[in-house]
């Protein structure tokens, strides 16, 4: 009997050690829930460039136009950044409920970040090598991606072992 | 309550970027011309190049930049525009170099305007986009320009000396303050009447559509 409940008492402090352990790691996924929206935010300004045909004023660097209006910025006649739009809402989607204890999308937002990261790298190497010019609302979409990733990827191994470790 | 606020976050995020696309998207339908900043003004100020008849009642005012390969697709679909449409319409140009981006287009255009010095600011404009192909990849733009102004039959002398000196910028960088103040930030950029054209007009069939409006609401 005392033995039962011993083992009951010890079972739900290790609840409780797990739970406040994940609570003390959802913090990373609302770091990630926030690049998301920043991500987003600027997919959908480029969305909306796209299909309003309005003029991007390239402050930083100089090739918004050759970029943007290059053939790889649409696939099938659908903007390229609606689709990075729709990946930016599905990681900001996919790391809200994370945070709140949906454990199921922890491993879709990997596979979805995980993607990003992949078409990013092929679109910095077609502005560097096959377009020859730059466009700095794509270099901050990459730099939002790779913030996710190594938010989603890194972060949790170099955060001290077991201590807030992503769910 | 807890339990279904993520959900709502989402909804949340979901109608602010959706809804603000729609938004977007249709005011941009409801005027396919756009109002520009009031200082915008169809008008010859500052000494622009103009032809066609000074009473047409459609101004056409482009500001383009010799270098940028648009600009050279349209230059023969707005010849054909100015024949189609005779003296119902006029056409002025301003220089709107994108130095950043082209690095021939400011000496291209103060080589129109060294000409123009000359009188022969169309002739040398018509040839810059004729041979844009030729020049704009070269080294070094110099010795085709003066080829042209030789073809043109101008004082090379007098042509070499205006096309690097101080009243040609000057000209070129006056054109660029008018442009900057009318909210012009590419090439080319059309004004019909003084009514900028949207990125998605800036087409043949959009400068067509355009004029015709004009026509329409002026008769």
């Amino acid at each position: 009997m005392e033995a039962t409940r011993e083992t009951i008492r010890s079972e739900r402090k290790a609840q409780e050690v797990e739970t406040e352990r994940r609570a003390r790691g959802a913090w990373l996924f609302y770091l990630a829930a926030l690049v998301s929206l920043a991500g987003l935010t600027d997919a959908v300004y480029l969305t909306i460039g796209h299909l309003t045909g309005a003029n991007f004023r390239c402050t930083i660097t100089s090739g918004c136009n050759e970029v943007l209006g290059s053939p790889y910025a649409s696939i099938g006649g659908v903007p390229l950044a609606s689709l990075g739009a729709l990946a930016y809402f599905s990681v900001f989607s996919l790391a809200t409920l994370a945070a709140f204890n949906h454990k199921w999308a922890t491993l879709a937002l990997k596979m979805v970040a995980g993607l990003m990261l992949l078409v990013t790298l092929w679109l910095l190497y077609l502005q560097a090598f096959v377009i020859h010019h730059y466009c700095q609302y794509c270099l901050f979409s990459a730099a939002m991606v790779l913030t996710l990733n190594l938010i989603i990827f890194v972060a949790p191994v170099l955060i001290k072992k077991g201590q807030y470790r992503l769910r | 309550m807890k339990r279904y606020l993520p959900f709502l976050i989402i909804v949340a995020v979901l109608i602010v970027a959706a809804g603000s696309v729609i938004w977007f998207v249709q005011k941009s339908k409801q005027n396919g011309l756009s109002n520009t900043n009031a200082n915008a003004q169809s008008d010859t100020a500052g000494g622009a190049h103009v032809r066609g008849p000074a009473n047409a009642p459609v101004t056409v005012e482009e500001y383009g930049d010799f270098q940028c390969p648009p600009c050279g697709r349209m230059y023969p679909e707005l010849k054909k525009i100015e024949q189609e449409y005779g003296d119902k319409i006029k056409i002025i140009f301003r220089n709107f170099p994108i130095t950043t981006q082209h690095k021939f287009a400011m000496i291209a255009a103060e080589a129109a305007e060294a000409a123009g010095f000359q009188g022969k600011y169309w002739e040398m404009h018509d040839k810059l986009y004729e041979n844009q192909q030729a020049w704009a990849t070269s080294d070094d733009p110099g010795p085709a320009f003066i080829g042209y102004a030789r073809e043109l039959g101008l004082d090379l002398e007098r042509f070499t000396r205006d096309m690097n000196g101080a009243e040609a910028r000057s000209r070129v960088e006056q054109d660029m303050q008018m442009g900057n103040k009318a909210g012009v930030n590419a090439t080319p950029t059309f004004l019909v009447n003084g009514r900028m054209l949207r990125t998605e007009a800036t087409s043949p069939e959009g400068l067509r559509t355009a004029i015709n409006v004009m026509l329409r609401v002026n008769q």
